[in-house]
């Protein structure tokens, strides 16, 4: 994918399965909105293969569309709208792509539960809190049951709290409907928390691929052990945990509290192979 | 059992098409924009400041007659009115849409494209003949001499479908144009003078022969005419160019614009919400929160 002169994405090379929820990390500029919305059939490559539900979604037809469901960055649409009217309105246009195996749309009082919007229903969307509005965002995202949900950085400025419920939300719906989701994020513990896969995106190349686990893995030689010995805190970074701990032990017995041992963390490794990348450059 | 799901999946299948989706989207909007008090008070104000206008030509006369003046712009401004909203209302719709992000939407869901523009063009005639259903009411009983024959009825009943149908496609072509709803302005200007060669407020014989053309190549002029020749008796034909309401130019003008627009818009706009996307909508955001207002 080029802009102009500049390369944006090169190399960038893998696939989701079905029913896989992935996260695409990575510094501003990486490439991910790029990537998303060649994905989404919102923009247009200058070279590479792209399939999405065995279809190319640069030439995919309403057929496709009504497969995709898609939560943008933020959206402030259809302001004057009521709530629920929206979301039975947008529900109708998926009616006629229901299959017998995926009934569409969504009942829009369903939904409404789903996402805890229902005290809202009659509420004008301009009138909502930020919270509420991702919420109905992620709502009209599902009303036509993707089989492919895109999320794109969903809780960039929520509190705490909202993210937490929104979190929930994303696992309810994928324990239920076993949708895939491909969601980008600069929130790593986001990541670590809803996806089974990790893509590493640095300069528009792919530099990690895995689960948070296998990812984590990658660093394992950086644990670090805490303790305390006689009301002193200690720290050590070690490549073998198990032994420096038992010889830990070994040696002062009881005296050693408050022991810890971290393994390297999602952020480490991705700290660390963003690094790498910046460093010795593509 | 078996034939029970079938039965189902025949119904579901079937479903909403963008055409019923569509009119379903314009009656949403157009509630809203009945029960929404900025949009009440716009309409009003543009009833109010027409109404008051002719108010103040009602002691002048037609040129040459003993006709008031009132009483001709009466069905001019409808004929103006025609247009405004089919350029400027249509344009301007889009444009706003394209900013807070509704045409995206409408591009992320299927069949949402088709239904937006049936939706847009759903509201926009609603809003226009109730627009003209206002004038006409209080004009008629402000402005003596305005009288519709049946026959007039009818000639109303296309010079309005057509008009609307030359200037939606304009506007929507415009609107696919402008980059943000700051540029509104640029189609605002030229409309304005526009207004003024197309013999809304004074009977266009009395202009310079090439204005008279000029403003004879655009829709506006003909759908005041079209609305005048509805609505006048047939003496004050006599003010016009060549003497006549000229029905078979009205229809072949407004006709032309009407095919022209609907060959030129679809690919406009196609191609302006083919490039739209997440990020264009939120990059266009940032800028316009750093625009001084």
């Amino acid at each position: 994918m080029r802009y102009g002169t500049r390369e944006v994405l090169a190399g960038l090379d893998f696939d989701v399965r079905a029913g896989e929820v992935v996260a695409m990390l990575g510094p501003n500029g990486a490439g991910k909105t790029t990537t998303i919305e060649i994905l989404e059939g919102f923009r247009m490559r200058s070279a590479g293969h792209v399939s999405v539900l065995g279809t190319d979604p640069a030439h995919a037809g309403e057929q496709w569309r009504a497969r995709v469901g898609l939560v943008l960055q933020s959206w402030r649409d259809h302001a004057k709208w009521r709530v629920r009217e929206l979301l039975a309105h947008l529900g109708g246009y998926y009616a006629r792509y229901a299959t017998p195996e995926i009934p569409r749309p969504w009942d829009p009082d369903e939904l409404l539960d789903l996402v805890g919007l229902r005290a809202q229903a009659a509420a004008r969307i301009g009138r909502l809190s930020g919270g509420q509005r991702r919420r109905l965002d992620l709502a009209i995202g599902i009303v036509g049951r993707p089989e492919l949900l895109f999320l794109d950085e969903p809780t960039t400025g929520f509190d705490p709290a909202a993210r937490r419920e929104f979190h929930d939300l994303v696992h309810r719906l994928t324990d239920r409907e076993r949708a895939t989701v491909l969601l980008t994020t600069h929130d790593l513990a986001e990541a670590e928390k809803l996806a089974d896969r990790v893509l590493i995106l640095a300069g528009g190349r792919l530099v990690g691929d895995g689960s948070p686990d296998e990812l984590a893995l990658r660093m394992s030689g950086q644990a670090e052990v805490r303790w305390s010995r006689d009301g002193q805190r200690f720290v050590h970074p070690t490549d073998e945990a198990t032994r420096f701990t038992r010889e830990l032990f070994a040696q002062f017995g009881e005296s050693v509290e408050d022991l810890e041992v971290r393994r390297a963390s999602l952020e480490d490794t991705y700290m660390s192979l963003v690094r790498e990348y910046e460093q010795c450059g593509p | 059992m078996r034939a029970v799901t079938t039965v189902t999946t025949a119904r579901a299948v079937r479903g909403t098409g963008p055409v019923r989706l569509g009119i379903a989207r314009g009656r949403i909007e157009l509630k809203h924009s009945l029960t929404y008090w900025p949009d009440i008070v716009q309409t009003v104000v543009f009833a109010a400041v027409s109404l008051l206008v002719l108010f103040l030509l009602r002691g002048h006369h037609v040129p040459g007659t003993s006709f008031s003046l009132g009483s001709l712009t009466l069905p001019s401004l409808i004929g103006m009115n025609l247009a405004f909203s089919g350029v400027l209302g249509v344009s301007g719709l889009i444009s706003v849409d394209r900013e807070d992000g509704t045409l995206l939407r409408a591009k992320a869901t299927p069949g949402g494209m088709q239904a937006y523009v049936i939706g847009k063009v759903t509201f926009t005639s609603c809003t226009t003949v109730i627009a003209l259903a206002i004038l006409l009411a209080v004009g008629r009983l402000a402005f003596p001499g305005l009288s519709v024959t049946a026959a007039g009825w009818l000639t109303m009943a296309w010079v309005v479908a057509l008009s609307l149908l030359a200037t939606i496609p304009i506007g929507i072509a415009l609107g696919s144009l402008l980059p943000n709803p700051q540029y509104i302005p640029l189609v605002m200007l030229p409309f304005g003078a526009l207004t003024a060669i197309s013999g809304i407020f004074y009977p266009i014989t009395h202009l310079p022969g090439w204005l008279q053309g000029i403003g004879q190549v655009f829709p506006m002029y003909w759908a005041g005419l079209g609305m005048r020749s509805a609505l006048l008796p047939p003496s004050l034909a006599a003010v016009e160019i060549d003497g006549s309401w000229r029905h078979w130019l009205v229809l072949l003008v407004l006709a032309a614009w009407a095919v022209a627009g609907l060959l030129a818009a679809p690919p406009m706009l196609g191609r302006m919400a083919r490039r739209e996307s997440g990020s264009r909508v939120a990059a266009r955001r940032e800028r316009a929160l750093v625009r001084p207002r």
